[in-house]
């Protein structure tokens, strides 16, 4: 990317507005959902490595982000401190996404999106049903959020800044798998499982890893989450959230680098707009869902584009371009 | 002594009732390769019409039967306009399912609120009988009946059927199946529908024993994973099997251990697919 480019340009400006955001935007209750676009936008970056890059399509992983976000919890509130209870919550994550990585790729397809449920639901089991260890549907408090660097997160902007820098970290990570023979290689047991096993590259290994590389980001995630809302409940764990993520993944786009980011800004500001208005959020995410496969397969940000451009043409000329029909699949 | 025969019952009664969910999930799935998020929806929503069909006062047996047919009639609408067109896409397919089953829970909860319902056991399957100087409560025993009723009638049309001889052709060979004249497409409703309708009696009768209540879809269906997975996709005896199984083991779980209910729910569904990863009755696919 040279630094002439629109690319540069564009990304530079949404550094630029990134960074000033508390600035300009004021109000903290904006500044809070910027806050939780972003730690949405680290699960969608997490999820993306197994569902756009690995062909595995995941549908536990709320059961991970709880997973971290519990172990916190239940750590901070038996007195540990800080870093004790967010060592432990990635270490319990990474050892929980492991625990599903082996049993999940004795399949893929429709097999390893059926394993992943039932995993994830066992823990939503857990969190809801172990009420002596989780404290059931009442979930767990925490009282402080952490200081960092002698700054206290309290604040909405702190707070939001710090979620900001793993953000970062997490966009840049993932650029560097994109790039790196690892990631390629993730992509070709995608493409050609196969033909990778035959030329010498151990498919299975490279997806576990994969999954751990999936696992450790939904984890860091699931921390900013507890600390952000310094409450977690067994609600988080359900299929709903996971699903959520889902959608923040195909609905930008999948196997893209910013599609996530995308995506989860869109399904934040929505659930934010909808539930405003009526309590019908879950119909909502339905609606969408069947809407979403029905028209544009492709996911929201290029389905849109298709179908604005197959709008302009009715508008522009009698007769459309074969090419822009809706029936026409991207894939 | 008691305690366990009172489990034990109820452990077979919860696995009847587990094969009239799993059995259709495990056709779908294993037949038509659809992994049918929607599967729970069906039994709630198939136990909701059940419950309101009592409510005007219809026999326990009609509305059992009416609810199935109004399932079956939503299912093959599902098949026939959505899922149809994305046959062989299997995300597109999971995500189609899991919206449609985020509708219908927001739907009911929308129509029924968020009490649960229980119906009444109906008169005539009320009480106990005695046998050799022990009860069993009727109502448990009707449901065990019905499932092993349902399970032979399934067996003998996928195995001993022309229907049975199509669907397996379809399913083996879809192009070829095609080409001596059997409507592949309209199997698959059938099917679709066919499991439809058998979660939604599965519902009716689990009505009057778990009752009804919002979030009962997003709990009967990763029973209906868990057994399908033990038994083996596509596998009848296997959803039978493995229905069974996780009936006691969910029971006794709750009664021995009731914080781990859930961690011991899946420690087979572990243990099978380490050993054996297709499934106690599963075939393995090339």
């Amino acid at each position: 990317m040279s630094l002439r480019s629109p690319r540069f340009a564009a990304l530079a400006i949404s550094i630029l507005l990134l960074l000033t955001l508390p600035a300009w935007v004021g109000n903290p209750y904006y500044i809070n959902i910027a806050s939780q676009i972003l730690f949405w936008a680290v699960v969608a970056l997490a999820l993306n490595v197994l569902v756009g890059y690995a062909g595995l399509v995941s549908l536990g992983h709320a059961g991970l982000f709880g997973m971290a976000g519990y172990t916190a919890g239940l750590l901070l509130q038996a007195g540990h401190g800080h870093l004790v209870a967010d060592i432990a919550a990635i270490v319990a994550t990474l050892l929980t996404s492991a625990i599903f990585a082996i049993l999940s790729l004795r399949s893929t397809g429709i097999g390893f999106l059926m394993i992943t449920l039932a995993l994830g639901q066992i823990l939503w089991g857990i969190a809801y049903r172990w009420a002596s260890l989780t404290n059931g549907d009442n979930g767990v408090n925490i009282t402080t959020r952490p200081e960092f660097l002698g700054i206290n997160l309290a604040n909405a902007s702190a707070f939001y800044y710090a979620t900001l820098v793993v953000f970062g970290l997490a966009v840049i990570s993932m650029a560097v798998f994109v790039r790196s023979p690892f990631g390629a290689s993730v992509r070709g047991t995608r493409d050609q499982a196969r033909r990778m096993n035959a030329l010498g590259y151990n498919v299975w290994l490279i997806r576990f890893m994969a999954f751990l590389i999936s696992g450790f980001w939904t984890g860091v995630a699931g921390l900013l989450f507890v600390y952000y809302n310094q409450f977690i409940s067994p609600q988080v764990m359900a299929l709903q959230t996971s699903a959520e993520v889902l959608l923040m993944v195909i609905s930008g786009g999948t196997g893209t680098l910013l599609g996530p980011v995308v995506g989860a800004a869109i399904v934040v500001i929505m659930k934010n707009v909808v539930s405003a208005y009526i309590e019908r959020w879950n119909l909502v995410l339905g609606v969408i869902f069947v809407a979403i496969i029905s028209f544009m397969p492709e996911g929201l940000v290029p389905g849109t584009a298709r179908l604005w451009r197959y709008g302009w043409h009715r508008l522009t000329s009698r007769k459309p371009s074969a090419g822009d029909k809706p029936g026409d699949r991207a894939q | 002594m008691n305690l366990w025969l009172t489990l034990a019952v109820n452990s077979i009664a919860l696995g009847g009732l587990l094969f009239l969910l799993s059995a259709g999930f495990s056709l779908i799935f294993g037949l038509m390769r659809i992994p049918n998020l929607m599967h729970g929806s069906f039994f709630m929503l198939g136990a909701y019409f059940g419950v309101t069909f009592l409510d005007r006062g219809m026999n326990f047996w009609l509305a059992a039967i009416a609810s199935g047919f109004a399932m079956a009639l939503i299912g093959a609408m599902v098949e026939r306009f959505f899922l149809k067109r994305l046959s062989g896409q299997e995300l597109p397919q999971v995500l189609l399912t899991l919206g449609f089953s985020f509708i219908i829970a927001d739907l009911c909860l929308l129509i029924w609120t968020g009490d649960p319902w229980q119906p009444t056991t109906p008169a005539h399957l009320r009480g106990a009988v005695q046998a050799a100087g022990m009860f069993f409560p009727i109502y448990r025993l009707v449901i065990v009946g019905v499932a092993v009723v349902i399970a032979i009638a399934l067996w003998l049309m996928v195995d001993w059927t022309r229907l049975g001889a199509m669907i397996r052709a379809g399913v083996d060979d879809a192009p070829i199946a095609r080409m001596v004249g059997i409507k592949v497409s309209q199997l698959f409703t059938l099917i679709f529908a066919l499991g439809a309708a058998l979660a939604a009696f599965g519902g009716v009768m689990g009505a009057p024993y778990l009752s009804v209540y919002p979030g009962l879809d997003a709990e009967m269906l990763p029973l209906a994973l868990i057994v399908v997975i033990l038994g083996g996709t596509g596998s009848l005896l296997g959803a039978l099997v493995g229905s069974f199984l996780i009936g006691f083991l969910y029971n006794f779980g709750q009664a021995l251990f009731p914080d781990l209910a859930y961690v011991i729910l899946f420690l087979p569904m572990v243990l099978v697919l380490v050993l054996r990863p297709q499934g106690l009755f599963g075939k393995v696919v090339p």
